[in-house]
């Protein structure tokens, strides 16, 4: 049995000794978790890591100066000089009108059981879990005798414990576990380029995670389909986006209904609110209070419960996604979206933030372009947030009279995302999500191609 | 000096070299055919200068042991941040449940071999408020650039890593290594138009750097620059055409076109598009690339890698001809090919594997203006942002942040941010003219792969491909792209 930290009671600890130490506020946040992960390649065991960690964060207030340390030091020292370093440090900063924590009123959590935790993942058994690795990579070299060699099968499995206190009062905790099983194939033909691609499942529990077969069976199919990719003359045509790149896109929404890029006028959406800035079929919502959710969590890093928030309601911008500081800067209130490191001030992080699924099939959206483009990967950063300018590398298949004709690759789509939230034309029901941001399949119109 | 660097953990942690072999025989108490053990203590500051407010100062520690253990192909990995002895050797036999067979004895006797002195070790935490006062001037300066700067956001940051790695061959080595890097990002808004710029830079440098060689000013009026461009760019072509990189930064087309294909485990695992072609072409005989992990003060550069291996300058491909890989110590065993001390990791938590240092490509003999008039449409990119590869089928993409038509031998309008994509296998040997002014970039660049970041540095002459695809949004068929 393992002696377990008390988290709480450091942080609150650190809380106390900042205050004493003459703060007028504080904030403190205590991590403890342990991973493992292993790859399986060809058939071996490729690496097997496992890990401990912990960390332990304060922010200071001196009226409106603010100050961060941080460390993974748990001994009396080294919160000592935390505490100690954090209170110096804030002699060199500003005076922010808008700085400080929470109001008392606005601090909680969220009372529901959000189903974060499962004994399930921490109690699966080291060969258990190599056995995940090695089915999926197993499942996936199966399917074709074209799928030629493999970057592995993969089984990560965490949990962690996460605490945070402040001088209004707040305290709270809570636990999560998560695990997530991948495999990555790589297929050749006829001595032709190689082509790899992959597929995952993650969750917070093993009982929902997808089969490991499942899992390395679609990483098959999505790399075999790759296979004598070409490249297409330039053109501009209607772009269906699968449902792992078009969560891409929606992160690109996220962060520019963002609070910190809003207040900054660093965003294409700054003071669009009540505004019309997408198609009437968009809807997209981030809610915090998801069960089982992998970016759920009972309150926000600034202790403020989460929730469920329309961001783009019909088309029309409803609210920006904010913590405390930002609300503050324009004249809001938060929305529980506070999201920190160790360090620094509070960021924004999503909920579950997702566009909401339509009716069509992922076949009928594409059964619905005569000629076009099915994305199945983007390549490369190319998106402004300022300006919305956005130019990515891709790959997926070409669309001829409706149906999936030949794979493509070495190209970009460009367009501006002012435009592309605008010409959503189509969106599919399969909303699935794997990770804290998803969306459908969906089609827009006006894109460029850019090929030979 | 090296004394000195490893007595740091000798007395901050109490160890002593038979606690080292003590580890190393519990790593390897079910056998294994090498372990090693990696002791990181990293502080961090941060200071960010937003709206002409110091809003964030930010100090860190960090500390922890990672121990590893190779078996064949196979590699076990576990690590600390507490550094107990009876942690460390928890830790150690976790490692080395990866290998069964008989217990393996560690070497007698750690070696240090001598490495080089490439960047003053002083004390990095030192005079905060110095590193306020650069934000700071970096924040007036780019306001001051221009009445449409509207915002501006200054940042310093800096980090001292000392390390020390201890082998089961007898490796013994310890560096302390700095990292500083200023960064500035403008908003510029005129006639209901807003744009972004950015600049940063710094390297393995002291405060110094930045008060004499590249100052707050410098990066400042760089990023207005960039922003204030931007209000004028238009839409970027579409297509393939010439493109013409310039000098320094721009040098990320060779860290993703080859620089990680030629990484030796996608080669070892056969997984890279270049896999196999060593000793063949693959660019045109003007193009010769190095990596080199031994510039002094460089941001990529390293006394030793993250394995205690020295750095070296690496060909990779020479008038080109494909001549090498970079390795780490597991590669080079399996490959039978020398350790070019690219064994790199991004911290105490994670398992070493090759990485780049600083990559570049050596000067050619055209000149850059030459090169620009010999092309009749295309585009000048001069600068960058971040880059990707698939390294199975050689596709890179890298998006210009700085880019402008080439019209009849001359560079004219500035352009949208837009993306290049090309294979990597084959676009060097489209490189036709290669200049004679060689710059490494300022020290921004930073690398992932399998969720690891390292610091990397990347340059390049002038140089010219003949087609690469251009993703724009103004298709070659418009016949108003020209015109705008």
């Amino acid at each position: 049995m393992k002696l377990e930290t008390d988290l709480k009671q450091l942080a609150a600890d650190v809380v106390r000794r900042a205050t004493a130490g003459g703060a007028t506020a504080a904030e403190a946040v205590a991590r403890e978790g342990e991973s493992f992960s292993t790859v399986v390649r060809l058939g071996q065991v490729e690496s097997l890591q496992e890990a401990g960690s912990r960390a332990l964060g304060v922010r200071v207030f001196f009226g409106q100066r603010a100050a961060s340390t941080y460390t993974s030091d748990f001994s009396p020292e080294g919160v000592e000089q935390l505490v100690s370093g954090a209170l110096a440090l804030a002699r060199v900063t500003s005076e922010d009108p808008h700085s400080g924590l929470p109001e008392p009123e606005q601090l909680g959590a969220f009372s529901g059981d959000l189903d974060l935790y499962s004994d399930d993942v921490n109690a699966l058994a080291p060969a258990e879990r190599i056995a995940y690795a090695r089915r999926a990579e197993a499942a996936a070299l199966a399917v074709d005798p074209r799928i030629s060699n493999s970057e592995g099968g993969s089984f990560d499995a965490s949990s962690g414990r996460h605490a945070l206190a402040n001088s209004h009062g707040f305290l709270g905790e809570y636990r999560r576990s998560y695990c997530s099983v991948a495999a990555v194939p790589i297929a050749q033909a006829n001595g032709g380029a190689m082509q790899r691609d992959y597929w995952y499942s993650v969750s917070r529990s093993l009982k929902k995670l997808d089969s490991p077969e499942e899992v390395g069976r679609i990483a098959a199919q999505r790399t075999l389909r790759r296979l004598g990719a070409r490249k297409v003359a330039t053109a501009r045509v209607p772009v269906v986006f699968d449902p792992f790149v078009a969560r891409s896109i929606l992160g690109n929404l996220f962060e520019a209904a963002s609070g910190d890029a809003i207040y900054r006028s660093a965003s294409f959406l700054a003071g669009k609110l009540g505004e019309r800035i997408a198609a009437e079929n968009v809807t997209v919502v981030d809610d915090g209070t998801l069960p089982g959710g992998l970016g759920s969590s009972p309150f926000d890093d600034e202790g403020v419960p989460t929730r469920r928030t329309v961001v783009v309601e019909r088309g029309v911008l409803r609210s920006y996604l904010l913590n405390s500081y930002t609300a503050k800067k324009l004249g809001l209130s938060t929305t529980g979206n506070a999201s920190r490191g160790l360090a620094g001030t509070p960021g924004i992080g999503p909920g579950n933030f997702s566009l909401q699924p339509g009716t069509k099939s992922p076949q009928e959206l594409i059964a619905g372009v005569p000629d076009g483009l099915y994305v199945t990967e983007f390549l490369g950063h190319g998106v402004n947030l300022v300006t919305g300018d956005f130019s990515r590398g891709a790959s997926g298949l070409w669309i001829q009279n409706g149906e999936l004709a030949y794979p493509v690759e070495e190209i970009t789509v460009a367009g501006n995302l002012r435009d592309m939230l605008q010409n959503i034309s189509e969106i599919a029901s399969d909303l699935d999500f794997r990770g804290s941001i998803a969306a459908p399949t969906l089609r827009i119109d006006g894109l460029t191609v850019a090929g030979e | 000096m090296d004394q000195d660097k490893r007595k740091f953990f000798f007395e901050r942690f109490g160890l002593t070299e038979r606690d080292l072999e003590r580890y190393l025989s519990a790593a390897l108490s079910a056998g294994g055919d090498y372990a090693d053990l990696y002791f990181e203590y990293l502080t961090s500051t941060s200071i960010s200068v937003d709206e002409s407010l110091v809003k964030s100062a930010s100090q860190g520690v960090s500390a922890g042991c990672g121990i590893r253990v190779i078996s064949g192909e196979r590699t076990g990995y576990a690590h600390t941040d507490d550094l107990a002895p009876e942690k460390i050797l928890h830790a150690a036999r976790t490692a080395g449940l990866i290998a069964s067979g008989p217990s393996k004895v560690p070497v007698e006797g750690f070696k240090e071999k001598s490495a080089r002195e490439l960047y003053p070790v002083a004390a990095a935490d030192a005079d905060v408020p110095a590193k306020v006062a650069l934000a700071m001037r970096a924040d007036r300066a780019a306001r001051a650039a221009d009445p449409r700067i509207t915002q501006v956001r200054a940042s310093y940051a800096e980090e001292m890593r000392r390390i020390l790695i201890v082998g089961s061959d007898g490796t013994l080595a310890s560096d302390f290594q700095p990292l500083a890097r200023m960064s500035v990002l403008c908003i510029a808004q005129a006639n209901g138009n807003t744009v972004r710029g950015s600049s940063g830079g710094g390297g393995r440098v002291e405060i110094g750097f930045f008060l004499k060689e590249k100052t707050p000013e410098h990066f400042a009026a760089e990023a207005a620059r960039q922003a204030l461009l931007q209000l004028d760019a238009r839409e970027a072509p579409a297509g393939e055409m010439p493109v013409v990189l310039g000098p320094g930064w721009p040098g990320v087309l060779l860290h993703e076109a080859v620089g990680h294909g030629l990484e030796a485990d996608f080669n070892r695992k056969k997984t890279s598009a270049f896999a196999g072609l060593q000793g063949q072409r693959v660019a045109s005989d003007k193009c010769t690339v190095v990596d080199n992990g031994t510039l002094p003060s460089r941001r990529g550069s390293l006394n030793v890698d993250d394995e205690g291996s020295p750095t070296q300058n690496t060909v990779l491909i020479e008038k080109g001809i494909l001549k090498g890989y970079l390795a780490d110590k597991l590669s080079a065993r399996l490959m039978g090919m020398a350790d070019t001390g690219n064994g790199r990791r991004e911290s105490y938590e994670c398992i070493p594997m090759p990485r780049m240092t600083n990559t570049y490509m050596l000067a050619g003999e055209d000149s850059p203006a030459d090169i620009i008039r010999s092309v009749q449409r295309g585009i000048y990119a001069a600068n960058f942002g971040g880059g990707q590869v698939d390294i199975t089928n050689g596709k890179f993409v890298f998006s210009a942040s700085e880019a402008y038509l080439i019209e009849d031998g001359v560079v004219t309008a500035p352009l949208k941010n837009c993306s290049l994509i090309g294979n990597g296998p084959d676009v060097l040997t489209r490189v036709s003219m290669v200049g004679h002014d060689l710059e490494l970039d300022e020290g921004v660049g930073t690398c992932g792969k399998d969720g690891q970041s390292v610091p990397v540095g990347v340059g390049i002459p002038t140089l010219k491909v003949d087609r690469m695809t251009v993703g724009g949004t103004a298709p070659n068929a418009d016949p108003g792209f020209l015109r705008g």
